[in-house]
């Protein structure tokens, strides 16, 4: 349940400005750059790696619904099974097949981390580059608002959000989680546009006229591009570990399953005592598994935007 | 300092309102009647009892009273310790339900906080750039902190509570024993608190070892340490300077952590029947006493700001820098 700290800061502070000492317009569209960047990504194990994980789980995510199609919380099979060549994870102990709830909740932990990731993240950006950049009484505002939102236990006030919903489902799970997990990436894309606004080339920009949308877009952005892209994957990780959290302690959705959700019921039908362990291992292994190789991803990114992480 | 304490001050009253006013708005902006949800859901049959509980409750909350005198009366009952009147142990107040289950929520929180920060900061200093040690322990730690927190808890009491069956699960202590001051009650609490106490350990040490190894190794990249190196100052030596440096992130990130390890310690709760703050979540909302519930966010609300101040008290007194009339850290 790691969510990230904003320390990925000093690094990352330190790779926006290697790119940025590049001269001039380079930085900005440099081609050079990019593919010097590819060619360490896809040589680079630890990125390939979780790259490749997370897309298997994701086309079984994709596409294993379509094969396990109907309702994943239908009684089809008999009661607590183990694994078998017709039940692949086995069955739950009303006769439920564990292997289609898990692919329909792959489907729905998916959903939610990148929802609620791009939300979080988009947020969090605007939030940061505005506060950032424009300084004065906007950032005093913007900056205490983040402050705020930093310090209230987000899973706390999503707890109590999603209790008052009387129907609960992935979209509405994902949108709040979202809502209330962008301020470590206000905070840090602020301290970033800090450092990026005193650069030359944003005077030049400033001195030609530019709008200041579109410096903030065109100008600071790009230089941001490589965590902003880190920031991403993080969010991701973390909103799916939030979801399955909210589902565990029963504010799951109330229709259809989630990953969290398997958790919750197995535990509440005491999968434990009853050595169910295919009930249990399963939901939890596939979120430990996608949120490792996300994070794995991470670090692969950051050993390819930073050369001094690069192992030699 | 002054200033510094002022601000982080403002700031956490002024969360204090927000939470507070989100524990007012929730009920009565979401969609749908909440009154009329609640009767529903106690389910009685009685069309009397139907409507003595919607009066109740409508004046619990104060519908026909104008917005303002509203939310100014639940401050007033707020800061008069008034939380409301539980459900699901109806007549106790959500008060002293609360803070009959806080101590089992602190001692298994506060160790595992501390400890887990204390030894992954020593470890994973310890294992950065050394080549053969970081290579094996870094994945565990990552699987370790990619783990949910409940899904850990359950591996564990089902490997060493059911099947090896080495500790007991659930409760905090046996049903058949009263609380006292022997020492076969107090081996059996610490019987029943030493699983959901290793697995919140457990998921908190691999991300502080994560980021200490990290910190530590952008700290020796500096040009302070290649410096010293340089001068031939012993590496012992260049990475206590490291290690200094590196441990100021991480007193911030277990300020930013706080809200996280408590949610872990809520589903891990729930995991064991563990009968603190966690235990009532679920009871909360499986019989949907929204008091309760809200009365447990506003006191891990509370809980939070305080440990926020605290760490901030430490992080003063950690690092010199902000002694030095830094009037505005943040």
């Amino acid at each position: 349940m790691t969510q990230p700290k904003p320390e990925p800061d000093v690094p990352v502070a330190a790779g926006a400005a290697e790119v940025a000492t590049v001269p001039g317009v380079a930085v900005v569209h440099g081609g050079g750059v990019r593919r010097e960047a590819l060619h360490f990504a896809v040589r680079n194990r630890k990125l390939v790696g979780g790259f490749v994980v997370v897309l298997v789980f994701l086309l079984a995510a994709l596409v294993g619904p379509l094969f396990a199609s109907g309702d994943p919380n239908a009684y089809v099979g008999p009661a607590a099974a183990a694994p078998s060549g017709e039940y692949w994870f086995g069955t739950t102990t009303f006769g439920q097949d564990v292997f289609a709830q898990f692919l329909h909740g792959l489907r729905a932990s998916f959903f939610v981390g990148v929802v609620a990731a791009l939300i979080a993240g988009v947020l969090g950006m605007v939030i940061g580059f505005t506060s950032g950049y424009r300084g004065g009484l906007v950032d005093e505002v913007l900056n205490m608002i983040t402050n705020i939102v930093l310090v209230l236990p987000v899973l706390a006030v999503l707890m109590i959000i999603a209790a008052y919903l009387e129907v609960r489902d992935v979209q509405v799970q994902a949108v709040i989680i979202g809502l209330f997990s962008w301020p470590w990436v206000a905070r840090a894309v602020r301290s970033q546009t800090l450092t990026l606004r005193a650069r030359e080339f944003v005077d030049l920009a400033k001195l030609s006229g530019m709008p200041v949308r579109r410096i903030i877009f065109r100008e600071i952005a790009p230089n941001m591009a490589s965590y902003l892209f880190m920031v991403f994957i993080l969010l991701f990780g973390g909103s799916v570990l939030f979801a399955a959290t909210l589902d565990f302690i029963g504010l799951g959705p109330t229709e259809g399953t989630s990953l969290g959700l398997m958790l919750n019921q197995a535990k509440q039908w005491s999968a434990m005592n009853l050595g169910l362990w295919w009930w249990f291992i399963p939901p939890g292994l596939g979120i430990t598994t996608i949120v490792g190789a996300l994070y794995l991803m991470n670090v692969g990114l950051d050993e390819v935007f930073n050369p001094k992480l690069r192992e030699t | 300092m002054g200033r510094y304490f002022g601000r982080k001050l403002a700031i956490y009253a002024l969360t204090f309102v927000v939470a507070v006013t989100i524990n007012w708005l929730i009920p009565r902006f979401m969609p749908g009647d909440p009154v009329r949800a609640m009767v529903a859901r106690a389910g009685l049959q009685d069309p009397a009892g139907v409507a003595a509980m919607r009066e109740y409750y409508t004046s619990l909350f104060g519908f026909d009273l104008p917005w303002w005198q509203q939310y100014l009366n639940f401050w007033g009952e707020l800061l008069r310790g008034n939380f409301g009147v539980s459900l699901w142990a109806y007549p106790k107040s959500v008060g002293s339900i609360i803070l009959a289950a806080v101590p089992y929520t602190l001692g298994l929180l506060l160790p595992a906080i501390l400890l887990s920060w204390w030894a992954g900061n020593k470890f994973g200093a310890y294992a950065a750039r050394k080549k053969v040690l970081d290579n094996a322990v870094l994945p565990i730690w990552y699987v370790l902190t990619a783990t949910p927190y409940m899904w850990l808890a359950i591996l564990l009491a089902w490997a060493f509570g059911k099947v090896a069956g080495l500790f007991p699960v659930g409760r905090s202590f046996s049903a058949s024993l009263e609380p006292s001051f022997s020492w076969l009650f107090i081996s059996d609490l610490i019987s029943h608190w030493f699983l959901p106490f290793l697995s919140l350990f457990l998921v908190a040490f691999g991300g502080w070892a994560i980021g200490m190894r990290n910190l530590i190794i952008y700290e020796l990249e500096a040009d302070y340490a290649h410096y010293l190196g340089a001068l031939g100052a012993p590496q012992r030596l260049v990475r206590r300077y490291a290690f200094r440096n590196a441990v100021l992130p991480q007193v911030t990130g277990l300020a930013l952590q706080l809200g996280v390890i408590i949610g872990g310690a809520v589903v891990t709760e729930i995991v064991f029947d563990y009968r603190g703050l966690g235990y009532l979540v679920l009871e909360a909302i499986k019989t949907s006493d929204l008091f309760l519930l809200q009365g447990i966010f506003l006191f891990i609300v509370i809980g939070v700001l305080v440990a926020n101040f605290i760490i901030d008290v430490v992080y003063v007194l950690v690092d010199p820098r902000t002694r030095v009339g830094m009037g505005s850290g943040s």
